[in-house]
């Protein structure tokens, strides 16, 4: 594996194949917890994490799983780490957890999880499955911490709780209600793709 | 009444796909034509229905007892994946006319994260007995029929539009999903 092969693993998950505004994978969390540029940090660590080591530990048991079975046993290894990761959010992160609520067990179903699990890490040595796993996360999050900061800044006027327009500022609520959540991914999905994905 | 009221709220306020954002991934995938808009919806509430069913069983009465309820997110998606395989096989077996209208959605339905999402959800239920449970999930699949029948229908009459380039596809299905989510808002407050 070249460095610019590598290289190119990583960015791709960012910009060319952006889970989110690009193939649309896994799109519950990232409508549903981007109430705030935090929560949407916070989910996209949270599913980076994830991502990353069902990634590598599926890669590493790769050939020894029979490919009947291997759905099954590639959700159980993801649900293992979402397990892992609802713990520790409850135990170091309580207000994190609150938040996010029931979105942090629906990891396991985030399609994006899966999807990576099987056409790419099954097939797919450690080290580039790690950094796939790394790529995706990192596209993934930036969407939603964008959307997340968007409908913060339009919503209540704050981005990561800082004020921008002041207290008596009247902001257009509709944007931190589930409506807005639509309407503001559609407009980022046609900026994206305008900007990034010429086609 | 109770009952008819708990149907009520699930159908129209708390609509799982427009205002809980459960089950997006099938509710954006699966909505290109009515067809298979209302296929979908008949296989959600019924695998949905059976899958609270069995996860509710299985919470209450073998991982409390016995102190595994941390194992919860492990086993409901083992047994939903299960569920919907077992259902797969027994519908082709037993009513093959049902199997070929909701067959190709049954795999599907594992990934739908609405399914794993209301069984948690009926676990935090204010009195969460087994009949409120399976009513409650039951309103919440009916909504999401309702949610996709709706979306699918306006997607139709979108094919036959002019519209701009950029927005074609997926943004303004994005923008049609927030403007029925706007009007569902006017539900609020109606239980």
């Amino acid at each position: 594996m070249s460095k610019l092969n590598t290289w190119k693993i990583f960015t791709r998950g960012i910009i060319k194949e952006n889970p989110t505004f690009v193939m649309l994978l896994g799109m519950c969390p990232v409508l549903g917890v981007t109430t705030s540029a935090f929560n949407g940090l916070g989910m996209g660590i949270a599913t980076t994490f994830v991502l990353v080591m069902s990634n590598l530990v599926v890669s590493l048991v790769k050939d020894f799983i029979p490919d009947k079975v291997r759905i099954p046993a590639f959700i159980v290894v993801i649900a293992t780490f979402v397990t892992v990761v609802e713990m520790v959010l409850e135990a170091y992160v309580p207000f994190l957890y609150e938040q996010l609520g029931i979105f942090i067990p629906l990891i396991v179903v985030n399609c994006l999880i899966l999807g990576r699990a099987e056409s790419f890490a099954s097939k797919n040595n450690i080290v580039p499955s790690i950094i796939d796993g790394l790529g995706m996360g990192l596209g993934f999050t930036f969407a939603l911490t964008i959307l997340g900061g968007m409908r913060e800044i339009l919503g209540n006027g704050t981005v990561f709780d800082l004020s921008l327009f002041g207290q008596d500022a009247n902001m257009m609520i509709l944007f931190i209600l589930p409506p807005g959540a639509f309407i503001a991914l559609a407009y980022l999905v046609v900026i994206f793709n305008k900007i990034f994905v010429k086609n | 009444m109770e009952y008819i009221l708990i149907i009520i709220a699930a159908i129209f306020v708390n609509n799982v796909v427009l205002t809980q954002f459960l089950g997006i991934c099938p509710f954006l995938g699966v909505s290109k034509k009515l067809s298979t808009a209302a296929g979908m919806s008949g296989a959600v509430v019924f695998v949905m229905t059976l899958a609270t069913l069995v996860t509710y069983l299985m919470y209450n009465h073998i991982l409390v007892p016995l102190g595994l309820d941390y194992l919860r997110t492990i086993s409901f998606i083992l047994v939903i994946a299960t569920l919907v395989q077992m259902v797969e096989i027994m519908l082709k077996k037993v009513s093959p006319g049902l199997y070929r209208a909701l067959g190709v959605f049954l795999p599907l339905i594992t990934t739908n994260c609405a399914v794993l999402g209301i069984a948690i959800v009926v676990l935090d239920l204010p009195d969460p007995s087994l009949i409120k449970s399976l009513v409650y999930t039951i309103g919440i699949s009916l909504g999401f029929g309702l949610a996709i029948i709706l979306f699918s229908s306006i997607r139709e009459h979108l094919e036959l539009m002019n519209i701009p380039k950029g927005m074609r596809g997926v943004p303004i299905a994005l923008l049609v999903a927030g403007l029925l989510s706007l009007a569902f808002m006017g539900f609020t407050g109606l239980v």
